[in-house]
């Protein structure tokens, strides 16, 4: 089988503009949301009480509020995967302890409804919460440095600069998206955009790898030319990879369990957005800073020094 | 020829698959329900134990599996859950306080692979139930404590050389010392030079008159929030030993953090008053005028006196009811060897002011015997009548009992003990006596055994589906090279499990999330590596240069694609934390094992099947 019987010649480049508005709009609809939505942090980040309660019976989430109104009126309660367990979530107080805070809130449930088990209690202090929320910013900052550092000794500078921008176009699309429609981030979400970061790469590095390749054995032909054929005889990669990587994300979302929804969430977007920024915004970056065959021919004297490397 | 391995190639990987397979094989043993038993306080794990066991089990027609010891600890092995809770009763009221019985799931592998050291993955809590606690100790308590203790010290030293003072006083920063004339302020200040190393000793001009700030140096402080740290965790170890935990996981986490991990550990709030608890020391003279045996067993004791037993031998003791001198001045106690005849010993430092109690106590008493008390201050939270009752009780124990040889001071050393390994626990027990400094809970997670089992099964059905899914997509897409790119991607699973056993590392949710993944990325080289396969044959190459070629273009870019992955994935190693981490050591695994099977492996099937045959028609 194969999705292509011919060799595609999709002209990528002649519409890079449409693609470049595309992801302009993206991009600012996502800072925007971020900057006034912000995100929905998890307890990982902001400090507090997570309560997974299971229930014998499915139950109405407003008997579970009413249930926890009198002495905890701002806790929250979701449910977490069926209708029977639900999630309550209780911002840090002073001078109570988790263990003491679990104990009463589970207590007051099942005065309300006998029957109550706890499944899962998960406290975090305020001290903790700030200081994983550094700890994932420096995170993702140094994963940035790092793939910047290896991209720019293994390509051209133009190469880097559009690999670098369709590395942060993705995560920033895919927070944005977790800002846009409230979905809680937590730790994992945090792991899952790092790893959204690596895979956008990967998928980049690929096509670079084919226009690099292509510039050196195609003298006739104009840059944009070159990218089209690139981009055109890595399509069917592209999309296979992008497929299966999807349909193990798309099991794990469906599978996985309530727990790593937001983890195969995140990760969903971020392949669907890095497969669409790897064939567009990294080639056109490049393209539009005036990628040309003399940076890329090995005439390894003046013109490429980054290729020097080992 | 083209596209023939030579044979070492074929060997290697042969090699490989079969060590793999090895060590990933003690995951399909699944558990034995067990019962572990442990020492609580240096107690025997050897053959009359498990002769004691056997014949309790047996008594109570408790069929087990195995008794097995290790690491100085028991385990015994169980057919049924039935046979084990039941042991669990049986054991813990025929041992006593001696020994901590604790429900545990011990791995069925059998004993040829434990031999070479194959063992299951280790599960994270996430995926197995417990608690996990991350502990904050207060070294600004620490600090303070110490500087309070000074404050003390100092009172009497001053007191002892008669240097008048008009106060010694805590203030934030130090001692501060206030004196009536700089004559007395400069004998205290040699004074204080010459007895504290870890004191800087300043003139302090400013107040009322002249004074000195006496304040812990850089390197003091430093060695005062070690302590705190290394003492705190000597302390929780011997209480999570108390609650019959098996596998408790206790580690320093930074420089003021603990992790404490309880798998299985359903009660937090037990967990919590146990690891509170207090514990402390006395020390008291023995009434050896007096025969103990006759006391406990006509139940009279005679007056001034209180009857304890000795833990280690259970033995009934008479100890004269005045305490010489309570654990709270214990500053640092640490095992060696007497330096007269070479026996295990442990030197105890005391403060200032428990010097001065041991040195008038004991000026008088050599050769007397002197008893070292235990108290353990435990809150049980039982169930009577279906009502919860918290009772705080007091256990008082006799450790050690030594002949005073000579006048006793600040520094002092125990002896008589049986071994150093008797006298490195007395030691740790007695530092661990107390928390050195209060600590904090910051971080609780708690997962429940069933949603545990539920992660478990989601985990893993996802990884089947996953796994099934990407093999039949890659068979239709690509045929007979779609199958090897199946086995490798099988073979993966295998490596990648190997891995996580062999290196022991934790295995939790987002680990397995991080295995998903991976199946879904590991395809991609095959993927890279089939399409220029079939472009070098649309391009008109012939079978074998195009196998050839596909190989050698993919490869480069092959390696650019896995290593951007890879530093994403060891940068979430060194930042994440618990969970994350999990992750993150799976996705690095699975990147570098997906390197070689998909390559190497997918090759290696290839050049068997068409390498050296000079007409063929590719499946692919």
């Amino acid at each position: 089988m194969e999705f292509f019987k011919k060799k595609t010649s999709i002209r990528f480049m002649g519409r890079r503009r449409v693609a470049m508005v595309f992801s302009a709009v993206l991009i600012v609809g996502s800072l925007v949301s971020l900057f006034v939505k912000g995100l929905n942090f998890g307890i990982d980040f902001t400090g507090g009480t997570v309560i997974e309660v299971k229930y014998p019976q499915p139950v109405d989430l407003g008997h579970v509020r009413d249930a926890l109104s009198a002495k905890y009126s701002d806790a929250q309660a979701q449910y977490f995967g069926t209708a029977r367990d639900v999630m309550i979530r209780i911002a840090p107080r002073p001078g109570e302890s988790s263990a003491q805070l679990s104990d009463k809130v589970l207590a007051t449930l099942q005065t309300a409804t006998p029957g109550v088990t706890m499944q899962r209690v998960e406290f975090v202090g305020p001290q903790v919460g700030s200081e994983l929320a550094t700890k994932g910013g420096l995170a993702l900052l140094y994963t940035v440095i790092g793939i910047l550092i290896y991209v720019m000794i293994r390509f051209e500078w133009r190469l880097s600069v559009g690999a670098v921008v369709a590395m942060i176009h993705d995560p920033v699309i895919t927070l944005g998206v977790f800002s846009l429609f409230h979905i809680q981030f937590d730790l994992t979400v945090l792991a899952a955009v790092l790893a959204v970061i690596g895979y956008s790469i990967n998928d980049t590095v690929v096509v670079y790898d084919r226009i690099r390749e292509n510039f050196r054995k195609l003298r006739k032909q104009s840059a944009p030319e070159i990218m089209d054929i690139s981009i055109n005889e890595t399509l069917s990669r592209t999309i296979m990879t992008s497929l299966a990587t999807l349909l193990v994300v798309l099991a794990m979302y469906f599978i996985g369990g309530p727990v790593i929804h937001g983890f195969a969430l995140a990760l969903i977007i971020g392949i669907l957005v890095g497969t669409y920024s790897s064939i567009y915004v990294a080639s056109a970056i490049a393209l539009d800073l005036g990628v040309s065959k003399s940076d890329l021919v090995p005439v390894r004297k003046d013109n490429a020094p980054a290729d020097d490397r080992p | 020829m083209i596209n023939q391995y030579p044979l070492w190639k074929y060997l290697l990987i042969a090699v490989i698959a079969l060590v793999g397979i090895i060590y990933a094989l003690p995951n399909i043993y699944g558990d034995d329900p067990a019962v572990q038993i442990s020492p609580s306080h240096g107690a025997p794990v050897n053959a009359a134990l498990r002769e004691q066991v056997s014949s309790v089990l047996d008594k109570n027609k408790l069929k087990y599996k195995a008794i097995q010891i290790a690491d100085d600890r028991m385990l015994v092995r169980f057919y049924n859950t039935n046979d084990q809770l039941a042991a669990v009763d049986r054991l813990t009221t025929a041992l006593k306080d001696k020994y901590v019985v604790a429900l545990n799931l011990a791995p069925a592998t059998p004993q040829w692979l434990r031999d070479i050291g194959a063992l299951p993955m280790y599960l994270g809590l996430d995926l197995r139930g417990g608690v996990h606690f991350l502990m904050e100790v207060d070294m600004q308590a620490a600090i303070k404590q110490n500087y309070e203790r000074y404050v003390g010290e100092m009172r009497t030293a001053l007191r002892d050389k008669r240097i008048r003072y008009s106060s010694v006083e805590y203030t934030q920063g130090g001692v501060l010392l206030q004196f009536r004339n700089d004559q007395e302020r400069s004998k205290a200040k040699d004074l204080l030079q010459r007895e504290y190393e870890g004191l800087k000793v300043d003139d302090q001009d400013a107040g009322q008159g002249p004074a000195l700030l006496a304040s812990l140096t850089e390197n003091k402080k430093r060695d005062i929030e070690k302590f705190a740290l290394e003492q705190n965790i000597t302390t929780l170890r011997n209480r999570v030993n108390q609650l019959g935990v098996a596998e408790p996981v206790i580690q320093q986490q930074g420089n003021k953090r603990i992790v404490v991990e309880l798998p299985g550990v359903q009660d937090t709030a037990r967990a919590k008053e146990i690891l509170g608890a207090t514990a402390t020391l006395a020390f008291h003279f023995v009434d050896e005028n007096n025969n103990p045996e006759d006391a406990a067993s006509s139940g009279h004791v005679p007056a001034g006196d209180e009857l304890l037993q000795e833990r280690s031998s259970g033995r009934p003791i008479l100890l004269k009811r005045h305490v010489i001198l309570t654990g709270d001045y214990i500053t640092d106690a640490s095992s060696g060897f007497d330096q007269q005849n070479g026996g295990p010993a442990v030197f105890i430092t005391l403060d200032g002011k428990g010097g001065h109690l041991m040195r008038e106590a004991t000026r008088d008493n050599v050769g007397r015997l002197m008893a070292v008390v235990y108290i353990e201050t435990k809150i049980e939270t039982k169930k009577v009548d279906g009502k919860t009752v918290k009772q705080v009780k007091k256990l008082r124990n006799v450790i050690n009992v030594a002949r005073i040889r000579e006048e006793l001071g600040k520094r002092f050393q125990i002896t008589g003990l049986d071994s150093p390994q008797e006298a490195r626990n007395l030691a740790l027990l007695l530092r661990s006596g107390a928390l050195a400094a209060p600590m904090e809970i910051i971080e609780e997670r708690t997962v429940g055994p069933s949603l545990g089992k539920t992660n478990i099964a989601q985990g893993m059905l996802s990884v089947e589906v996953g796994f099934a899914v990407v093999c039949l997509f890659m068979l239709v897409y690509y045929r007979v090279f779609g199958l090897m790119a199946d086995l490798a991607l099988g073979f993966n699973l295998v490596l990648i499990v190997a891995m996580l056993s062999l290196l022991q590392a934790t295995l939790t949710l987002p680990g397995i999330a991080g295995i998903v993944l991976t199946v879904g990325m590991a395809v991609d080289a095959n993927v890279l590596i089939y399409e220029r396969i079939r472009e070098e044959l649309r391009n008109g190459n012939s079978p074998q240069a195009s196998i050839h070629a596909g190989y050698e273009k993919a490869f480069g870019t092959i390696a650019d694609a896995n290593i951007t992955t890879l530093i994403a994935g060891l940068v979430l190693f060194s930042f994440g934390t618990g969970p994350v981490k999990g992750f993150a050591v799976t996705l690095s695994i699975g990147i570098v094992t997906s390197m070689f099977t998909a390559i190497m492996g997918t090759r290696a099937i290839v050049n068997l099947i068409y390498g050296g045959r000079r007409s063929v028609k590719l499946a692919i």
